[in-house]
C-alpha cells in the first residue's frame, strides 16, 4: 500500500506528523542519497559522515519540503548544503593538531586509509572547484540540468555552463596524467 | 569530442566506483533520523493554521459565529448527514445500496441541495433533511444520534425545528461522525474527501526549553503555604536577550521569570549573623495594581574573602560535536575560558575534556599557573563529529575524581550547545547519573552556547541535578559576567539545597500568587525532608522571589468568598505572613532552619522596584493575565529610574531590551 504512495504524499504526511510515512521515505530515498553523498564528498567515509549528518538533521529539515517541488529536489538540495557545512568546517579546521587525543588521530588513520584507495576518479573529482564538482556529482546522478540548477539555486544555464567547464578540467587533467 | 570530455564514460567508471552504502551504518542512520523525528514531533509547536480558504473554511466561519450549542448540534448533525448520503464514500458507510429507488430519489435531492460551498442557512437545511427522513431508517438514525444527547438544547435552538421531526432512537452506528466538540468539521472528514492539508508547520528548530505554565493564583483560606526552591540560574534571561537582539520575541516557554530577575545583582543588605545569608523582605504596592501588593523577598548570600577560598579543580568538559563549529560557540567558548584562565590561582588545578564521537582527554590535569599548557589545549579544540554526552560526563567525572584533595571544590564545568543526540540521549537518565555523582562532592555546571539547537530542558536538568547553576552564554560580556564577575559565586557555594517557604494568613491576606519559579515547585512536606534537593546559594550571590498578594477586603480581590465555610478566626497580629528557609552548608546533610514573620507596608527601595519591573517585563512577555492596562512603557519607565549604580551596565541593557521588546510586540 505505501508504495503506491507517491514520495510527495509521504514527505507531506511525515510534516504532519505520521511517522511511518518518514521512515519509508526516507528508507526509499536513503540508498540514493547515500550515492549523492559519496559523490559530493568522493569518499566512503565521508560519505557515511555525511550521510548521518543529514539523517539525524532530517526530521527538523522536514520543515522546509514545499510540496510544489519534488522529495528528490528537495533532499539533494538539503544533501548539497550539508556538504557545503561540512565543507567549510573542514577548511577552518583542516589542520589537525598531533597527540591531542586519540579520537582525532583515529579520524587521521580513517582520512588517510580513504586516501590509499581512491583512484583517478575521486582524485580528479576533487581537484574539481566545489561548484563544478556540486554540478558534476548531480549531473552524472540523472538529474536534468533544470533540476539540478534548481538544487543548487542557479540557471540551467549555469548548470550547463559549469558542466563544459568540468569537463575542460578534467579533460586537462587526464592530458596531463597522460603526458 | 575532441575538446571535450566524455561524460558518459565519466558516468559509467563513477557508477563503479561508487560503493553500496554500509547495512549496518544504514540501519543506524535510519534510526537515528527515526529518533530524531519523534523527538521533533515532541517539540514542536503546533502547526499554524493556513489562512488559504478551501471549501471547508466557510463553514468554519460559520461553525465559530454560531453561539448557539443547539444550533452547531443541528448543523453538524446536518453536515455530517449531507457527507453521508452526499458522497460516495458516506453512502457506502450507510450500506444504502443504488437498487433502492427510494433512496436513490432522495438522494437525488438531497445532492443537488448540498452546495460544496459552506451555504448551510436554516431553509436550506429543512430542505436537505426533511427529504431524507424519507431515505430509509439507518438514515434517521444518523441524524438520531447526533441530536438526542443534546435533547434539552434543542429547544432554544430555532434551525432545529425540522431536525426534531425525524427525531428517532439513538442506535449505536459505527463509523458515527464526530461528536459535538468537532465543531471543526476538517477534524472528521479528511479522509473521506482526501482534501489538501489544512496547516503549515512552523518554521523549524530544535531547541526545546524547560518551562510549566504560569503559577495560577491561589487563595490563601485553601492553600496557605507555597513551597519553592531558589534558583540562581541566569539561562533563560540571556536566551531572551539573544532571541530579541535578533528581532523576534523569545519563545513563550523561554522565558522563565525568576531567572530574569535573579540575573542582575542587588545590593541587599550583607548577612551579619552565623548563617552563610540572610533573608530581607519588603512589602510594598504592586506597580500594576494599585489593589495588591509585592512581597519582595530578597536573600544575600555571604561573601567569605577571595584570598581565603579553597584550591579549585575544574574539569572542563567541552562539546566538539559538529554543531559546535559556529563562531557563537566554540570560538566564544575558547575567548570565555581564557578570561576566566586570568583570574584563577596558580594552585588551581584545570583539566579539559572533549567528547564529540567519541570521548578523549585533551588537558590532564594540570596546574592554572602552567598557562602555556592550558591555552595550547583551547587552542587545539576543534569540532567534528556527533555528540556522545554521557561517555564525556564519565570521563570527566573520574578526571575530577583523581583531582580531589581534601578542602578542595571540585566542578566539572560542562559547556555544549545542548546536543545529546547520540548514546544516552534520555535526560532522565542523565539527571539520575549526576545525581550520584553530586552525593560524591563533585559540582556540574552548564554553559549553554549558540541558538538553534539549544536543548535547555536537558541544560536545566543536568544542572539542578548537579548541585549548579546553568547559564547561557551569547556574548563575550556575558561570558565576563557568568565566568568572571561571578567567578566566586559560580564556583563556591555556600549554601546546598535552600527551600523557601512562605505561610500567608488567612485574616490579612486574601490571595497570592508565586511570579516565577515555576519549574521550582516543591511539595508542603518536602520542605522538612532533606533528602529532596533544592537550589545552591553561591558565594555572594543574590536571590529574589517575589509574591503578589491581595489584601483582605482589597477591590482587587478575584474570589468571592464563600458562604458555608467556617469564618476565618480572627487573629490578633497584623503579620501578612511567615517565611521560613532551609539550607544545608556544603557538606552536611542535615538542614538549618531560618525563620523571620513579615508584616506591614513598607517604602520600596530602588533594588525591590528594580526586581519587580523584571518580574513585569517577564509577565509581558509570557503572561500579562494579571497586569490589567500596565504595559511595556509603565514597565521602562520603572526599570529606567531604578536603575541604581549599575557598576556593570546590566540593568541600562535590560531597559534596551525591554524597548526592543515593546517595538516587536507592537
Amino acid at each position: 500500500m505505501r508504495m503506491t504512495v507517491s514520495d510527495e504524499d509521504l514527505a507531506s504526511a511525515a510534516q504532519s506528523g505520521d511517522e511511518h510515512a518518514f521512515a519509508s521515505l526516507l528508507a526509499r530515498q536513503y540508498d540514493r542519497l547515500f550515492r549523492l553523498c559519496f559523490r559530493l564528498t568522493g569518499s566512503r567515509h565521508e560519505a557515511e559522515d555525511l550521510t548521518q549528518d543529514i539523517c539525524a538533521a532530517l526530521p527538523a529539515k522536514l520543515a522546509s519540503y514545499d510540496r510544489r517541488s519534488k522529495v528528490t529536489t528537495w533532499l539533494y538540495r538539503v544533501a548539497v548544503n550539508a556538504s557545503h557545512d561540512r565543507r567549510r568546517k573542514q577548511q577552518t579546521h583542516g589542520r589537525a593538531a598531533d597527540g591531542w587525543g586519540d579520537w582525532e588521530l583515529n579520524r587521521q588513520a580513517a582520512i588517510a586509509e580513504n586516501a590509499d584507495r581512491t583512484d583517478w576518479l575521486t582524485t580528479a573529482m576533487g581537484q574539481l572547484p566545489p561548484d563544478l564538482r556540486d554540478t558534476l556529482a548531480l549531473v552524472l546522478d540523472d538529474m536534468t540540468h533544470a533540476a539540478a540548477g534548481e538544487i543548487l539555486g542557479v540557471s540551467e544555464g549555469t548548470i550547463s555552463w559549469r558542466l563544459s567547464e568540468a569537463r575542460k578540467h578534467l579533460k586537462s587533467l587526464k592530458e596531463k596524467e597522460g603526458a | 569530442m575532441n575538446d571535450d570530455f566524455d561524460l558518459d564514460d565519466l558516468k559509467s567508471m563513477m557508477h563503479d566506483a561508487t560503493p553500496s552504502p554500509d547495512t549496518k551504518a544504514k540501519a543506524e542512520n535510519l534510526a537515528l533520523a527515526q529518533k530524531n523525528f519523534a523527538d521533533f514531533q515532541g517539540s514542536r509547536n503546533d502547526p499554524r493554521p493556513t489562512s488559504r480558504p478551501n471549501i471547508w473554511t466557510g463553514a468554519k466561519l460559520m461553525f465559530n459565529k454560531f453561539t448557539s450549542r443547539g444550533a452547531l448540534t443541528a448543523t453538524t448533525a446536518i453536515v455530517a448527514c449531507g457527507v453521508m448520503i452526499g458522497t460516495p464514500q458516506g453512502r457506502d458507510i450507510l450500506n444504502i445500496t443504488p437498487e433502492a429507488p427510494a433512496a436513490k430519489v432522495a438522494l437525488a435531492e438531497a445532492e443537488t441541495n448540498i452546495s460544496p460551498t459552506p451555504d448551510f442557512a436554516a431553509p436550506t437545511v429543512s430542505a436537505t433533511v426533511a427529504p431524507a427522513q424519507a431515505v430509509d431508517m439507518e438514515v434517521d438514525d444518523a441524524v438520531a444520534l447526533r441530536i438526542e444527547p443534546e435533547a434539552q438544547l434543542r429547544r432554544i435552538a430555532p434551525a432545529t425545528i425540522e431536525v426534531e421531526a425525524i427525531q428517532q432512537p439513538a442506535l449505536d452506528l459505527p463509523l458515527a461522525p464526530p461528536p459535538i466538540a468537532t465543531a471543526n468539521p476538517n477534524a472528521g472528514v479528511p479522509n473521506l474527501l482526501d482534501l489538501p492539508p489544512l496547516s503549515n508547520p512552523p518554521e523549524a528548530t530544535t531547541e526545546t526549553f524547560a518551562n510549566e505554565a504560569p503559577n495560577p493564583l491561589k487563595i490563601t483560606s485553601d492553600e496557605p503555604v507555597s513551597t519553592f526552591s531558589i534558583d540562581t540560574d541566569t539561562a533563560a534571561y540571556s536566551v531572551i536577550r539573544s532571541s530579541l537582539t535578533r528581532g523576534m520575541l523569545p519563545p513563550v516557554d523561554a522565558v522563565r521569570i525568576e531567572e530574569m530577575v535573579n540575573y542582575f545583582p542587588y545590593a541587599y543588605a550583607a548577612p551579619t549573623g552565623e548563617a552563610p545569608f540572610q533573608p530581607i523582605v519588603n512589602v510594598f504596592k504592586t506597580p500594576w495594581n494599585t489593589d495588591t501588593q509585592l512581597v519582595h523577598i530578597g536573600i544575600q548570600g555571604e561573601m567569605p574573602a577571595v584570598e581565603d577560598r579553597p584550591a579549585l579543580n575544574l574539569v572542563f568538559l567541552i562539546d566538539t560535536s559538529g554543531s559546535m563549529e559556529s563562531t557563537e560557540k566554540l570560538p566564544l567558548l575558547r575567548q570565555s575560558f581564557r578570561m576566566m584562565l586570568d583570574n584563577l590561582r596558580p594552585e588551581d588545578e584545570v583539566a579539559i575534556v572533549t567528547y564529540a564521537g567519541s570521548t578523549s582527554v585533551a588537558l590532564l590535569p594540570t596546574q592554572a599557573s602552567n598557562r602555556q599548557a592550558i591555552l595550547t589545549a583551547l587552542n587545539n579544540l576543534s569540532a567534528g563529529g556527533s555528540t556522545n554526552g554521557q561517555g564525556g560526563l564519565e570521563q570527566a567525572y573520574v578526571l575530577a575524581e583523581t583531582m580531589k584533595s581534601d578542602g578542595d571544590v571540585s566542578r566539572v564545568i560542562l559547556a555544549t550547545d545542548g546536543d545529546f543526540n547520540v548514546g544516552l540521549s534520555d535526560p532522565r537518565g542523565l539527571e539520575t547519573y549526576i545525581e550520584e555523582k553530586r552525593d560524591t562532592g563533585t559540582y556540574l555546571s552548564v554553559l549553554g552556547f549558540g541558538r538553534g539547537n539549544l536543548q535547555d530542558a536537558t541544560m536545566q536538568a543536568l544542572a539542578q541535578n548537579g548541585n549548579g547553576t546553568a547559564a547561557y552564554i551569547d556574548t563575550l560580556a556575558e561570558a565576563q559576567k557568568v565566568l568572571v564577575d561571578n567567578l566566586t559565586g559560580a564556583l563556591f557555594p555556600i549554601a546546598n539545597d535552600v527551600k523557601i517557604q512562605v505561610e500567608f494568613n488567612p485574616a490579612t491576606v486574601a490571595e497570592y500568587r508565586l511570579i516565577g519559579y515555576e519549574t521550582r515547585a516543591l511539595a508542603r512536606e518536602d520542605f522538612n525532608n532533606d533528602a529532596v534537593d533544592a537550589g545552591e546559594l553561591g558565594a555572594g550571590h543574590t536571590v529574589t522571589a517575589i509574591y503578589e498578594i491581595t489584601p483582605v477586603g482589597s477591590p482587587a480581590q478575584l474570589s468571592d468568598s464563600l458562604r458555608y465555610q467556617a469564618k476565618q478566626p480572627a487573629s490578633d497580629t497584623d503579620e501578612l505572613g511567615f517565611l521560613r528557609l532551609r539550607y544545608k552548608t556544603p557538606g552536611s546533610d542535615t538542614s538549618q532552619l531560618i525563620e523571620a514573620p513579615f508584616a506591614a507596608l513598607g517604602a520600596p527601595d530602588t533594588e525591590a522596584l528594580f526586581a519587580a519591573s523584571m518580574a513585569g517585563f517577564g509577565q509581558l512577555l509570557r503572561d500579562d493575565t494579571y497586569l490589567g492596562d500596565w504595559g511595556w512603557d509603565d514597565a521602562i519607565e520603572l526599570a529606567n529610574d531604578n536603575r541604581g549604580p549599575d557598576q556593570f551596565g546590566y540593568r541600562t541593557e535590560a531597559v534596551q531590551l525591554m524597548r526592543m521588546a515593546q517595538s516587536l510586540s507592537n
